[in-house]
């Protein structure tokens, strides 16, 4: 048990060591994301600016709401998004870089999963200044300083929401198995997680059978819920089901990416030599 | 002790037949016609522990295939396989400890860290004790000249320097099997000879079992004394090296040196010339006219000396490779 979280360890100290070669590009790559937020903001602003005289609201959320669910839109798709993932598994499948993974004592998908909270961690080391700043700056936008309740649920459902958007990702890789070429897949998720998840839209602002038909989807988790959670959108007995939901995602994802591996596996080829 | 069995192994692929035509092609966007490519077929041999054996054939042989099978990259159609009585495709975290597969082709050290940094992650992935680490990598990289190395990102690495690394790699955990892969492909003549000589010293110390791919028949004939000829996927030859040429060979070389300055005009009745360097000559002819053919120049010429040699083992083997070549073998074996 000790020696395989030390494995663990070591591949998170090597990944965030390999993540540090090219810390200037990343930094910079970092902080220029940050600027569609400022420019959505001032979108949201002119948007709600065009309802009624400028004061009103759509779909029961003020300006103000809608800053504050974007901004916490934005928290949770640092944690859920996977830039590179997918592709990279189903690269690693083409190219034969997945042989290491299969001549070695270790497990594919929980290497890449320690490589990615790596990466993760870089991120938010170099992020939080920004965000910090961001959301200092729109303060006013929000209810208040959540509940220590709410604070938690929040963090959960936060890292839960990586879970699920990694697992996600993992299984469009793993289809490369089947495929060999994921881009237009990966494509297609990514529209439908935009749409899906809240990140374009607060999902409550579909039409109720849409709606409801997200509900059973694990798309939400990735953006909506976490963003709903901060902001008190759910009651206590709500926040258990939405968390006990999300958890059963996680292993239900978890189960299809061992079953996918598996059976991607058994139709390897081992190709490039 | 075997260490490596094999018993039938069979592997086949589908794979997808390109259209002939355009008319062809515009089919395949919903109907896709396949074909089957039997990579390895039926193959069978056995390795002693401690042995160093070549696994020679061309390209889409069904070398690397057979190597893939070994490693538990891939699993076979039919056949059996046991490396140190492990089967290599339920790939058991025992197994893969104790053996290692080598790439030339390939590089499985993190691109831009130093060397050394994916060996400290290997220690821990192979679970070897910190000291014998130490002691192995001491050893490693004293052998292979590369101590100075390990501390400079794999990426401003020379391929040779980087091959190095991989077999430092490779050998940290002490496999007791190790399957090379063309481990000298693209290397100068200085890093083969390098890699070459450190192969045989560590093979000759820790008797580990070694089963060597190579198209470099000088990689082959310094390292190993047993062959396995593999071609279209079948076993053609299975015993020692020098016998292939032997076998396979119908000719020999008669070198000749004359006592003047000019080789005579009519010497090709004697033979095919293949190298004319007057006063010497070399005569390729058939194997069993050696003698006769020897005492028709001996009678005739004033020779200052004879030399009868077998071919080159690599154009032999080049030879072979040649007159059975697969018409729709497959590249991606």
């Amino acid at each position: 048990m000790m020696t395989a979280g030390r494995v663990k360890l070591f591949i998170l100290r090597t990944s965030i060591a390999e993540r540090l070669a090219y810390r200037a590009d990343f930094a910079f790559a970092t902080l220029v994301r940050f600027l569609p937020i400022v420019t959505q903001i001032f979108l949201w602003w002119a948007i709600f600016q065009s309802t009624k005289e400028g004061s009103g609201s759509l779909n029961g959320y003020t300006y103000a709401d809608m800053v504050a669910y974007y901004l916490l839109v934005m928290l949770a798709r640092a944690f859920s998004s996977m830039p590179g993932l997918a592709t990279g598994i189903a690269r690693d499948i083409r190219d034969g870089t997945l042989k290491k993974f299969l001549i070695q004592p270790i497990d594919m998908l929980d290497y890449l999963f320690w490589h990615r909270v790596a990466h993760k961690l870089v991120y938010y080391v170099v992020a939080a200044g920004p965000f910090a700043l961001v959301f200092w700056l729109c303060r006013s936008y929000f209810p208040g300083w959540p509940t220590p309740e709410i604070f938690a649920a929040g963090t959960v459902s936060l890292l839960l929401g990586f879970l699920v958007g990694f697992l996600l990702e993992a299984m469009l890789g793993l289809a490369g198995f089947w495929f060999l070429e994921v881009s237009s897949l990966v494509f297609v998720y990514m529209l439908m997680s935009y749409f899906l998840s809240g990140h374009m839209l607060p999902i409550d602002w579909l039409p109720p059978h849409v709606s409801e038909a997200i509900q059973w989807l694990p798309f939400k988790y990735l953006a909506f819920t976490p963003a709903a959670i901060f902001l008190g959108r759910y009651d206590n007995a709500q926040l258990i089901r939405e968390l006990a939901i999300e958890a059963s995602w996680v292993a239900a994802l978890f189960a299809a990416n061992r079953w996918l591996l598996n059976r991607g596996l058994r139709r390897y080829s081992a190709f490039g030599g | 002790m075997t260490a490596i069995r094999v018993e039938n192994l069979t592997k086949t692929y589908r794979v997808a037949r390109p259209a002939s035509n355009s008319a062809g092609w515009f089919t395949r966007l919903w109907k896709r016609e396949q074909t089957i490519v039997r990579a390895v077929r039926g193959v069978s041999f056995e390795i002693e522990q401690g042995e160093m054996v070549a696994f020679l054939g061309p390209n889409g042989a069904g070398k690397t295939t057979t190597l893939k099978l070994l490693s538990g990259l891939i699993y076979p159609t039919s056949g059996t396989a046991t490396v140190l009585g492990y089967i290599p495709w339920q790939r058991e975290n025992a197994y893969r400890r104790r053996f290692s597969l080598v790439m030339g082709q390939k590089n499985q050290l993190w691109w831009d860290l130093p060397a050394r940094e994916s060996f400290q992650l290997h220690r821990e992935i192979y679970r070897i004790e910190p000291t014998a680490f130490d002691r192995r990598l001491d050893e490693l990289t004293d052998l292979l000249e590369v101590r100075r190395l390990i501390g400079q990102p794999v990426r401003e690495l020379s391929l040779g320097e980087r091959m190095r690394m991989e077999l430092i790699a490779a050998l940290l955990h002490s496999p007791d099997v190790l399957l090379l892969d063309e481990p000298t492909i693209g290397l100068d003549v200085v890093s083969q000879r390098r890699v070459q000589q450190f192969l045989r010293h560590y093979q000759q110390e820790q008797r580990i079992t070694v089963l060597l791919t190579s198209h470099y028949m000088k990689d082959v004939e310094a390292l190993c004394r047993r062959a396995i000829v593999i071609n279209e996927g079948e076993i053609k030859h299975d015993g020692p090296l020098g016998e292939i040429v032997e076998r396979f060979s119908r000719n020999k070389l008669i070198a000749l040196q004359f006592g003047g300055t000019e080789l005579p005009a009519e010497l090709a009745e004697f033979g095919r010339v293949i190298e004319a360097a007057p006063p010497r000559a070399v005569l390729e002819v058939p194997r069993t006219e050696v003698s006769a053919t020897l005492q028709r120049l001996l009678a005739r010429y004033t020779l200052e000396d004879v030399g009868v040699q077998e071919r080159p083992l690599e154009e032999v083997i080049a030879e072979l490779f040649t007159s059975s070549r697969p018409e729709s073998a497959a590249a991606t074996r």
